[in-house]
This record gives structure tokens, sequence and C-alpha cells, in this order.
């Protein structure tokens, strides 16, 4: 049962709980008709703190296309946020008037903080700094398993910034909980995982990894290729942002070392990491990915809430 | 030679790595105490291999063994009662500690957000090393 719980990172949900969350989803992606009644006179909140696109109008999109309504701001700037209140007092505030709420913030943890304050309305995070980006992640599960049928027992690599990506973090911590699982991290030196997901997740999980600097030699065996976007605005320093940010591009070349079904994930926006011309490939599926994560989220806030 | 004496009643923070003896004083806020308390710097110890640091303080008062097991779990609480040594105390490192220590990330909610403890937990007992609640930061905090 997942009502009234809050998504802040993988690890609030059990492996159980997703299978209910992905049994749902895929009932959506069926039939997206049959919920289109489900959430009326439901509200959901989104406060992005941070600019978004796919993950803003994929929760507005998910809670349109149940029925419900949304309040929210796109940019803290339009909100008393400007005036300095606190993230405690905005989320209490919000509980007045929402059912559930969604919120991206460029500070690490912020969403855990504003769980604090919360009495029952549901919180799911939309990706904190460089930190986690749990719904992303239910976005890339269900493209897994749409392509693929299973989770485990697959090669999963992952190219470009791999310290400030959190989409990569909750990924990769989503991944422990499955058997068979092996990745491949490639990234310059500076971008390499943080220490507390080689620590606490990878090297505690005994999960088969390699870090690497190349991507060719890696290609064949991949199931996914996930690849992100060097994030300017994680650089505290411009001059890092620009030495680092072309280092890996996908183009049609390399694409000729990926195998047969090797899918190429994104979680987008993309700047010059994968070449245009790769969109034509059938293995692109970035841009269905990003079409299915509306219909997770649809699962997602359909669960919170308890209706389904 | 420099001599400081027994207490009657009261505490001894015996083997403090040199150096933190200090941070210690400031941290049980000894520098405002209006009874007797002794910082001795540097003393020799066979134990630790080297130089420690002791505090005498001759009062009764409320210690935070948290923070004391956080810089070294080898501290040596002695309790003094009629300039005799009535209790030991033993420390721990810590599962958990709360508004101890700060997280050093930047990026951490904890640096913008008042309302926000800061809230620790323990990650590898054998180096003592820490997760911020928040951002996951690594921190080993007697090294700070």
């Amino acid at each position: 049962m997942l009502i009234g719980k809050h998504l802040i990172d993988p690890s609030d949900f059990t492996r159980e709980e997703f299978r209910e969350l992905f049994d749902l989803a895929h009932q959506v992606v069926k039939n997206p008709e049959d919920f289109r009644k489900s959430c009326e006179g439901k509200i959901l909140a989104t406060l992005f703190y941070e600019p978004s696109t796919r993950t803003r109008f994929s929760f507005e999109a998910a809670m349109l296309r149940l029925g419900g309504s949304i309040i929210g701001f796109s940019e803290p700037n339009s909100s008393s946020v400007a005036k300095g209140e606190s993230i405690a007092d905005t989320i209490r505030t919000i509980e007045c008037y929402a059912d559930i709420a969604v919120m991206r913030h460029p500070k690490e943890g912020a969403p855990r903080v504003a769980t604090q304050w919360l009495s029952a309305m549901p919180l799911i995070n939309a990706g904190d700094g460089g930190h986690q980006h749990p719904t992303q992640t239910l976005t890339d599960i269900l493209t897994v398993e749409l392509l693929k049928g299973s989770v485990e027992n697959r090669v999963y690599g992952f190219c470009g910034d791999l310290k400030f990506g959190r989409t990569v973090h909750s990924f990769i911590k989503f991944l422990s909980n499955y058997e068979g699982i092996k990745l491949v991290l490639i990234s310059p030196e500076e971008l390499r995982v943080p220490e507390y997901i080689r620590e606490e997740v990878i090297k505690k999980n005994n999960i088969s990894c390699i870090e690497a600097d190349k991507m060719e030699p890696y290609m064949k065996e991949m199931d996914f290729l996930y690849m992100t976007r060097v994030q300017r605005e994680r650089f505290f320093n411009e001059e890092d942002y620009i030495r680092l940010k072309d280092r890996f591009i996908l183009d049609k070349e390399k694409m000729k070392y990926a195998g047969k079904e090797t899918y190429i994930l994104h979680p987008l926006p993309r700047v010059n990491e994968i070449s245009i011309e790769v969109d034509q490939d059938p293995r692109a599926q970035y841009f269905q990915q990003a079409k299915n994560g509306m219909y997770v989220r649809m699962a997602l806030i359909l669960k919170l809430l308890g209706i389904y | 030679m420099l001599q400081i004496t027994s207490i009657e009643k009261g505490i001894v923070i015996d083997h403090i790595p040199a150096g933190f003896g200090i941070k210690l004083y400031y941290y049980l806020k000894l520098d405002k105490a209006d009874y007797t308390v002794a910082l001795i710097k540097n003393v020799y110890s066979e134990r630790m291999g080297g130089k420690k640091d002791i505090i005498k303080i001759n009062n009764e008062i409320d210690l935070d063994v948290n923070f004391l097991g956080l810089i070294n779990p080898n501290i040596t609480i002695n309790i003094i009662e009629n300039e005799k040594i009535a209790k030991k105390v033993k420390l721990k490192v810590p599962e958990k500690v709360v508004n101890v220590i700060q997280c050093k990330n930047p990026r951490c909610v904890t640096s913008v957000e008042g309302y926000a403890d800061h809230v620790f937990h323990l990650v590898d007992p054998e180096k003592r090393s820490y997760r911020c609640e928040y951002c996951d930061d690594i921190v080993i905090p007697h090294t700070v």
C-alpha cells in the first residue's frame, strides 16, 4: 500500500511497492482513457524552485489526464519564496490547499526537509540539486520493462556527468535491489559517481561495476546506454564546465559499436551529447522514454492518493 | 614542573587526542564556567603513543557523550567524588548525531534552511564516517 507515502528517494519504496506501481503503470500505458476521471476533485501542487520542462509538464499532464486540477509555481520568484519564505512554511501552507505535491529544488535534501513538516499530504521529489530524481527513475524503469520485459540480469551503461547527475544516482540506487545487474560507468575522472553511491550502494550490494573513460569497448554488451548532459548549473566554476562538457558525444559512428538491442536512453534535456542524427536510429528511445514519464507519474499519483 | 591538583567532585576527561582539548573546551562552554576548569595540553601518553589533552572540571555538568564519542570513542570520562574515581563512563561511536556537526556540502539544503536540524548517520564505525541525512554527503567529523 502506497497511500500517503512520500517518494523522496528510491529507497522509500520496497521492491514489492515498486512492482505494484509498475503493474498499474503498464495498465495506464495500455488504456490511459480508463483513468480519465480517477482524480476528479483532487488537486496537485507543483512547487518548482528550479526550471523544468519534461518533469513539470509530465506531472501536470498526468494530473489533467486523470481528471484532477493543478496549482503551483514554475519559478520561485512568482511566489512568497522570493520574499524569503522557508521551505517549512511554504509546504505547510500548500498542504492547506492541495491533496498531493511535487517539489523540485536546487538544494540537495530540500524535499526531505519538507516532509518533516507535513501531516498527511504525500510529497514527491521531482529532483533536488545533483542528488536524486526518483520519478525520472520510474520513467527509466518503465521504459526498460516495455523494451526488454524485465530489469534484472542486464548490463546498464551510464555516460557523462555521473557526479551531479541525479537521474543516474536514483537509477543506480533502484537497480541495487535487483539481481544480475552489471554497471559500466563512463565519465571523466572529475565527474565520477559520488562516494556514497560507490560505497553505500554499489560496493555494499556487491554490484558488478566497471569505471571507464571510453564507451566504445563496452557498448556491444550493454542492454541500455544511459547518456547524460554535463550540467552547467551544477558547476561553481565555468572553466571546469567548458573543459568537460564535450568529452562524450554519441554519434552515428559510435552507434556502430552498440549491440542490435542496445537501447539509448537519456533523461533529457540534451545539449550535444547525442548527435541529432542518432534520433533516427530505432535504438534511440529517449523521446518514447519522456512519454512513458507521464504514464508512470499518472500511476504514482493514483497510488499515493490511494485511488488504485 | 607544572602541577595541577586533584579535584574533589567533578569530571576528568582524559585521553583526548592532542589538539582537540581546546575544541571540546569551547563546545562544552567551559570558557563561560564560574567553577574551576583546567585544560592540560600535550601531556605525554604511552597508551596513545604520543601526546594527549586532559580536561579537569571541578563541578558536576551534563556531558554530551555523543559529541565525545564522535571525536574519539577512546576518550575516558572519570566521575570524581571525594577526590576518587567513582565511575568510568564508556563511550561509543554514536549511530546518529543531531546538531553536533554541520554539513559542508554547499549544495545541501541545511546551508539555507534554518529550520532544518543537522542530522548525520554512522556509515562506517571503523573510519567513523557519517552520512548527511539530506544530501548523503559523507564526512569524517574527527578529521574536520
